[in-house]
């Protein structure tokens, strides 16, 4: 009987300590330190639909469910994990030529490169003659933002011609847009060319069309907008059309509204000295003139994101980085030296995600904030050479806020 | 009404309770099909028997609360009849999660001709590791089941197939093999949900019990070493083609092949005390090059058990029950190869620690109060997610 009664006792005893060891049950990460939440002040609706959309973009799709028969990755979370960058691991290649009269590859299979093929499919390769470039994921985070910047103030911040004689002439991608993509009211054109703002080389023109073009690019998805997979010209067929539609309008619908909604990276330690004079140091050695630190939102029928401002620290415009970063491709007016200013927002969590090392620039070739920053030739020359002479504890404030971001 | 336990050809014995049964003279671990209770029927041919999983279930993954869930994870029946003295029908029929999964787990005959050669013939359990014919609930501590042996050896892997088995004694050593052709994994272990090469998604093909997926028979055998006094050893293969290469006799992809290779073992120390059990794993997967190295191309994981019984006494008033506390140790990584960018190995591992108690009022019963602490990395090497599982859970046989 005694000895029941221990037992009872030291079973309770175990059991109770299990549930009041709050170390047991992992806690969440800081708030600051993730993006894939949804913006605060959504409704329960809207709230409901990005859960929806964020179910579409972890989906990975399988060969019954319309992946391929080329394709690039199998998921959007597989290339855009944690809604920031992406690594090397999971990089893809574009290709075309080098001028900006539209890509002459297109029936061969461009712009993109799908080297991964359902077993008994042939991969893609690269046609004779086209150039190319190596891409990895930008930070997803905050482009529901960036989507709603008005055309007028990324007008007004370019500088095409350089009339304030800094050395920097951010320059707008005008682009075409395919028919299907529907520009806003009011949209400004010039020889029937939209102002373009997603991609590395800010060759397209919004969400839908950024996603649509994943879907069947990345994915080998198809939808109502692309009803064509993509083409392997190796394989000497006609361009395979995919008899049904492998996602539906909502399913498409949701992932966009789910890119749109989701929450922008947190500064962190923000209040920290060496952070603010980091700051300082950025706008002093010019960083600024691209990276803008704040940009505003027009409207928007969701009120959580209508007429907010937000620190993306980019411009949104296309910067010639010079030779060293010019990979001899191009998308709409982009020289094959110029890209889109990456925002900086995100930064330092990158690592976090891209196995504790950074894989910085278009492409992932910078190891570190120091060898991006050094990267910077051609309109960001100015800015690196100022950068480079700055001594050692001021390069770490300047690191040390762009790790805040 | 003349309804008892019994053990015509099934010797179930009391101690054989988490898988060790070291005591028990003529069973290994490939046995495990015939070595369970059954209830017979007044001199009815045909035995019944099976068992019950239930737990309840809270977990949280960095932060995020599932919940607090009641899981009926399995009720499984058997049915067994000897249709002449050495002949054998068994069968095993599993409802897995409710309604949600009805399988035929088992239905085989088997045909002695010798000891050392008996035909076995149906929907039988792949001998791959120990765990896969050895996994009934009620023998476990555990709630889950070990990682390794449902991720790199798919449990519960049962095939249609044909083969050989047989056993040898001498003295204390009991040698003992199998040896079946069955039909054969399927594509879903490179094109699944999972975007990694899994062996559990290759056994889902809705037509292997008409037909082998790739064409091709998979070969399958294992043998097994017991020392009456020290416990345990086996080895077992599995090699196949997993992918459709040949359509109306043209070729449409390349053969390619998946194979694994296991090592399980089974001890007890101390007088019965301490039981100390696992398996370890590798597999092969010949992959189309482009999937290299966004999946493994081998994959390795293990498990060990180690169950301690703390007490083995009257308690409660039931006759010869136990205490044990054990802990189980899980690690599986899906992808060895490396990264070219940096040459970094891959991450993509999982470890998980699960100390346990467990309560067995009698050999077919256990209450067992689990909780797992499972560390995964994800294939970039980015800092572990962490879950923590608190599990309450019942089974029995019956
Ligand atoms: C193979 C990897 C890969 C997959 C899969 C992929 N993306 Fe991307 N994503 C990229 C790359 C690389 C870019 C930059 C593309 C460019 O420069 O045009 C990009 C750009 C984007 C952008 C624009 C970001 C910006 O700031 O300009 C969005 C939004 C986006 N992807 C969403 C998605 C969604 C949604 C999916 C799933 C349907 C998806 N991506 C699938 C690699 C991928
Ligand atoms: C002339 C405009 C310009 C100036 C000035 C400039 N940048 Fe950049 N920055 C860019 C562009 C454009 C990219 C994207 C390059 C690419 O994608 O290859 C970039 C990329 C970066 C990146 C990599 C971001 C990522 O996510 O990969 C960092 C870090 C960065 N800049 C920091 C700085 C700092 C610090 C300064 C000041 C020393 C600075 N930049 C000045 C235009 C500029």
């Amino acid at each position: 009987m005694k000895s029941n009664f221990t037992i009872t006792c030291l079973c309770l005893f175990y059991i109770f300590t299990l549930f009041s060891c709050e170390k047991l049950f992992p806690e969440a990460p800081l708030a600051d330190s993730v993006m894939d939440a949804p913006l605060d002040g959504l409704t329960e609706l809207q709230n409901r639909i990005f859960l929806d959309g964020a179910e579409e973009f972890d989906e990975v799709y399988t060969q019954e469910t319309g992946l391929g028969p080329i394709f690039v990755g199998a998921s959007c979370a597989s290339c855009h994990n944690a809604d920031n960058r992406g690594t090397l691991s999971t990089i893809l290649t574009r290709f075309g030529q080098i001028d900006s009269t539209g890509n002459k590859f297109m029936h061969l299979g461009g712009p993109q490169l799908q080297h991964f093929a359902l077993p008994g499919y042939d991969v893609e390769k690269i046609p004779s003659g086209a150039s190319s470039s190596k891409l990895i994921a930008p930070i997803i985070s905050g482009t529901g933002f960036i989507e709603l910047v008005p055309e007028s103030d990324i007008l007004a911040m370019s500088d095409p011609n350089d009339s304030n004689n800094d050395g920097i002439s951010g320059t707008i991608n005008w682009n075409q847009i395919p028919n299907w993509v529907k520009p806003n009211d009011n949209s400004i054109t010039k020889d029937g060319k939209y102002i373009c703002r997603f991609g590395r080389k800010a060759g397209t023109y919004n969400l839908h069309q950024q996603i649509v073009q994943a879907f069947n690019q990345d994915i080998g998805i198809t939808t109502t907008f692309m009803p064509n997979n993509p083409i392997n010209y190796l394989t000497g067929t006609n361009p395979a059309v995919d008899s049904d539609i492998d996602i539906t309008d909502e399913s498409l619908n949701a992932t966009v509204f789910y890119t749109q909604v989701l929450q922008t990276p947190f500064q962190r330690n923000a209040l920290d000295p060496e952070v603010i004079k980091g700051k300082e140091i950025f706008n002093s050695i010019q960083c600024s003139a691209c990276h803008v630190e704040k940009l505003k939102t027009g409207f928007s029928v969701v009120d959580a994101l209508s007429f907010k401002e937000f620190y993306p620290y980019s411009d949104l415009l296309l910067h010639d980085m010079g030779s060293e970063l010019n990979d001899n491709y191009t998308e709409g007016s982009a020289l094959t030296s110029e890209w889109r200013t990456a925002p900086l927002w995100g930064l330092g969590l990158a690592k976090d995600v891209q196995g504790g090392k950074y894989f910085l620039m278009h492409d992932g070739r910078a190891r570190s904030i120091e060898e991006a920053i050094l990267l910077h030739k051609g309109e960001g020359l100015n800015s690196s050479d100022k950068f480079k002479t700055l001594q050692d504890s001021e390069k770490n404030q300047l690191i040390k806020f762009l790790e805040s971001l | 009404m003349g309804l008892f336990l019994t053990s015509i050809y099934i010797s179930y014995s009391q101690n054989n309770q988490i898988t060790s049964n070291v005591n028990d003279s003529t069973k290994t671990n490939m046995d495990a099909v015939y070595n369970r209770p059954f209830l017979n029927i007044n001199k009815s041919p045909v035995a019944i028997g099976g068992y019950v999983e239930a737990n309840t279930n809270y977990s949280t993954t960095d932060g995020i609360n599932d919940g607090f869930h009641f899981q009926m994870r399995r009720f499984t029946l058997f049915f067994a009849s000897s249709i002449s003295n050495r002949i054998k029908f068994i069968s095993e029929i599993e409802f897995e999660d409710g309604t949600k999964e009805i399988n035929i787990e088992n239905a085989l005959v088997d045909i002695e001709f010798h000891p050392l050669l008996n035909l076995r013939s149906g929907i039988l359990f792949n001998p791959i590791g120990a765990f896969n014919q050895n996994h009934d609930g009620p023998r476990w501590d555990f709630v889950d089941r070990p990682i390794v042996s449902t991720e790199i050896i798919p449990s519960t892997l049962s095939s249609v197939g044909m083969g050989l088995h047989g056993k040898y004694f001498a003295g204390r050593w009991i040698f003992a093999y199998e040896a079946y052709l069955t039909n054969g994994l399927s594509d879903k272990l490179i094109s699944n949900e999972l975007n990694r090469s899994s062996f559990a998604e290759a056994k889902h093909d809705e037509d292997r019990f008409e037909s082998s997926f790739s064409g091709r028979p998979l070969m399958n055998g294992k043998i097994a070493i017991r020392n009456r006094k020290y416990g345990e050893i086996g080895i077992s293969v599995l090699h196949g083609i997993y992918n459709k290469y040949l359509k109306d006799g043209t070729f449409i992809d390349q053969k390619r092949s998946a194979s694994i290779l296991a090592l399980d073992f089974s001890t007890s120390v101390f007088n019965n005390h301490i039981n100390i059990i696992g398996e370890f794993a590798k597999s092969y997967i010949d992959l189309p090059d482009n999937y290299l190295p966004n999946y493994g191309s081998q994959q390795f994981g293990f498990y060990t058990d180690i169950s301690y019984t703390m007490l083995q006494k009257k308690i409660f008033n039931w006759e010869n029950a136990k205490l044990n506390i054990g802990l189980r140790t899980d690690y599986v990584d899906f992808n060895l190869d490396k990264k070219p960018a940096d040459n970094q190995k891959i991450g993509d591992y999982i470890w998980s620690f699960t100390p346990s108690i467990a309560f067995r009022p009698n050999g077919s019963t256990v209450l067992r109060l689990n909780y797992k602490h499972l560390r995964q990395t994800d294939f970039e090497n980015n800092p572990a997610s962490l879950t923590g599982i608190l599990m309450f859970g019942l089974s029995s046989y019956f």
